[in-house]
């Protein structure tokens, strides 16, 4: 990138204080430009090194040791992570979140298509009105969104239970048996706006043109949105299925919140992020939980690139 | 392995030890073997300021009375997090080698977790060795090491007993009942009379609340465990005892077990959905505050016996005064964490204004204290029946070395079988398992009982 910069400065100089600063520089004048680049990038550099790669390789480092209450701390090489890999209280979280995922985000994601093809269809009234009440939800913390929702849910006196009981009819234990489910939906509540309005501003940017070839052709409102619209929203889909898989897999905020409420039911370990935490605040193994904290990453990573791999093979056969 | 290789792990393993990241680590105060009074009198004359971490409401009352005795010493009190959190960021402070407190509140129950890890500081060179007399004996074996060493000074103090509706046990011509037996056959006529009402609420994830239930049935599972030997047997008779009990009555459906100081437990406590809820002596205030709309009608008894006649309590909660020997001040802090938890005055403020429940003989024997009559419990003298209650528990019992962990596990175990109707006394087994593997795990030597 520096060279191209040089060359083109070399040849054609844009202006003359930038080709007073080229002329300056020691040797070649490609080198200055690019620390005049890095000087840029620096503040956001330094922010991120210091925030995120120096913890993060502290993190790695801290994951090869083992700290004993008795016996003190011990290199262990890659112990914690074949541990990481044998432990069924991990495997557990990580199928529940699998779980989770295969059952919540393609219904978060036909919500968010269904209401995003409603909204670009213009045949809505009071259209601006609907999108922000579909979009408010994500606007409510997920802390406070679970706190809601937990009440909502509460077997004895939870609204809907009081509903059900002037009914003469019982709530399911939204708390017990049903709780991975009662979480989809406070997720679902809380994200279909957010992937709403990324597919919406997808759809907007599809150039009008296809749709007025489309009307020639004869194609009516849903062939256009079959046949126009979904194949061409794939890139925005595809991102918006990474997401998910990155934030079905980190699920922490809301089981956090309702373990108060049902905590036979959200164990210590009932999503691979919450078995972490537990694992470090509760049980002080600092440095398992930080390989555990990498192996959900590479998890994570893994998940989402054999996503991609998938739907790409997809699009091309 | 050769010498050279050995060099580095070394060297990697002193690296990525915490210490290495503060470079002005605080290195652990050495006690003495005695500070004598005039050490004692140079340092309280030397200006000082000393953290203080406390999730006490209304503790700067007692801060105040110390600067007042001692005007060169200020105490800065930080409320960092309540239980739990608290202590993360004190284990936190303590592994980076500063920002930890000098005093902090702890609960009995974690007193062990930092005498394990040589963080606390024996007060015993202070002057706490004195102290012993003017507490209450369960009390003070409660902070006392294996040779003597004085770990914390008790605050205040948890004996249980059972909260109980008048008007309901009326309705349903329920006798107080003395025995788990009596209790157990109330339970089931209760809720046969009125399905809507259960006599009590069993928490199957309060671990602190099964513990002291264990304590009272003669259970000590961690009795013996000293530094790197454990010993543990939850699995014992006694434990079986009180499982299959609390898990018997939950299958039968006859109390009810809803995880407490929830939304829905705060609710039902006000709609009258329990009739006694099994607590300890700092229960009678804390529900008076949150089931204000059924004020009059509750009582207080101690807790039902496993044999008739007997008079046995265990302990739940309650809380002490440690002193971190990272602490640059170890006299000042020694001293204050002394002060107001025996001075007359702050102690008094504590139990009456505070509503702490006192772990001195001389306040549980206080007729200021005794006497008071609390009209949420339709006059009775509460803190009476307490202070009676306080003097049945029994000194044998012993905190675990992680028994944030050791709760933990109980919930994932034995909570969770007797919330679903599982085989509770197998998930004892179950529990023991997890406590033996975590325990040996952390380097100790395990030894099962029973």
């Amino acid at each position: 990138m520096s060279t191209d910069t040089a060359d083109s400065a070399s040849e054609a100089p844009i202006t003359p204080r930038i080709g007073r600063i080229a002329k300056r520089g020691r040797g070649g004048k490609g080198p200055r430009y690019a620390r005049t680049g890095y000087l840029f990038v620096a503040p956001f550099m330094i922010a991120f090194t210091a925030m995120f790669l120096v913890p993060l390789a502290y993190a790695a480092w801290f994951s090869l040791f083992r700290e004993q209450m008795i016996g003190g701390n011990v290199f262990v090489g890659f112990e914690n992570y074949t541990r990481a890999f044998t432990d069924p209280q991990l495997i557990a979280g990580l199928g529940r979140v699998a779980l989770f995922f295969l059952i919540q985000v393609p219904l978060m994601m036909a919500l968010a298509l269904f209401f995003a093809l409603a909204l670009d269809s213009a045949l809505l009234r009071l259209s601006k009105t609907v999108r922000l009440a579909i979009f408010m939800p994500y606007a409510v913390p997920s802390v406070v969104a679970a706190l809601m929702w937990g009440f909502l849910y509460g077997p004895d006196f939870g609204p809907i239970a009081q509903l059900a009981d002037k009914l003469g009819a019982t709530a399911p234990d939204f708390l017990g048996d049903l709780m991975l489910g009662s979480i989809a939906n406070i997720v679902t509540w809380e994200f279909t706006g957010y992937n709403m309005i990324l597919l919406y501003a997808a759809l907007r940017a599809i150039p009008t043109e296809l749709y007025e070839a489309a009307a020639v052709d004869g194609a009516g409102p849903w062939r256009t949105a079959w046949s126009i619209k979904i194949p061409l929203l794939r890139p925005a889909l595809v991102l918006c299925m990474v997401f998910s898989v990155i934030g079905s897999f980190q699920l922490f905020n809301e089981p956090s919140i309702m373990r108060t409420l049902a905590p036979n039911i959200i164990v210590a370990d009932y999503t691979p992020n919450l078995y972490a935490y537990n694992l470090a605040f509760v049980g002080q193994e600092y440095n398992y939980a930080a390989a555990v904290s990498f192996v959900l990453g590479f998890v994570i990573m893994a998940g989402s690139y054999i996503f991609m791999l998938a739907t790409n093979r997809r699009s091309r056969s | 392995m050769t010498p050279r290789f050995r060099r580095r792990t070394g060297l990697a393993a002193a690296a990525a030890s915490p210490l290495a990241f503060g470079a002005c680590a605080r290195r652990p105060v050495e006690p003495p073997a005695h500070v004598s009074q005039a050490e004692i009198d140079e340092a309280m004359r030397t200006p000082t300021e000393l953290d203080f971490w406390t999730w006490v409401p209304g503790i700067e009352k007692q801060v105040a009375l110390f600067e007042e005795a001692y005007p060169d010493i200020k105490v800065d009190v930080t409320n960092a997090a309540q239980g739990a959190g608290h202590y993360a960021k004190i284990r936190t402070a303590l592994r980076a080698g500063r920002g930890a407190p000098d005093v902090a509140q702890i609960e009995y129950e974690m007193v062990p977790a930092f005498t394990i890890t040589d963080h606390l500081l024996d007060l015993r060179p202070y002057g706490a060795g004195e102290l012993e007399d003017q507490f209450v004996e369960w009390v003070w074996a409660q902070v006392s090491g294996k040779d003597g060493e004085v770990w914390a000074i008790p605050q205040d103090t948890g004996p249980m007993g059972m909260l109980y509706r008048a008007d309901i046990f009326e309705e349903h011509g329920i006798e107080v009942p003395e025995t788990w037996e009596a209790f157990a056959d109330a339970a089931r006529a209760l809720h046969e009379a009125d399905p809507e009402v259960y006599l009590t609420n069993f928490p199957p994830s309060q671990g602190a609340f099964f513990a002291g239930s264990l304590w009272q049935g003669g259970a000590d599972p961690f009795a013996g465990s000293e530094g790197p030997v454990l010993k543990v047997d939850v699995t014992s008779e006694a434990a079986q005892k009180v499982t299959e009990f609390w898990a018997g009555l939950a299958a039968e459906g006859v109390v009810s077990t809803d995880p407490d100081f929830s939304d829905q437990w705060y609710q039902a406590a006000n709609r009258g959905k329990y009739a006694t809820w099994l607590t300890a002596a700092w229960g009678p205030v804390f529900l008076q505050s949150t089931a204000a709309s059924t004020s009059g009608k509750w009582r207080a008894a101690p807790l039902p016996q496993w044999e008739s006649g007997d008079e046995v309590a265990g302990n739940w909660g309650g809380s002490t005064n440690g002193v971190f020997n990272i602490t640059q001040h170890p006299i000042q802090a020694a001293v204050f964490a002394q002060f107001i938890n025996t001075d007359p005055e702050c102690t008094k403020a504590m139990a009456t204004e505070q509503f702490l429940f006192p772990p001195t003989k001389a306040l549980l024997e206080d007729p200021d204290f005794t006497g008071l009559e609390l009209e949420f419990y339709g006059g009775q003298k509460v803190n009476e029946v307490f202070a009676q209650i306080s003097a049945t528990v029994s000194p044998d019992f012993q905190w675990p070395p992680f028994n944030d962990q050791v709760r933990a596990d109980y919930g994932a175990t034995v909570g969770t079988a007797i919330a679903e109707g599982g085989d509770a006394v197998a998930a004892l087994d179950a529990w023991q398992d997890r406590i033996a593997e975590y325990a040996e795990f952390q380097g100790f030597t395990v030894e099962e009982g029973s």
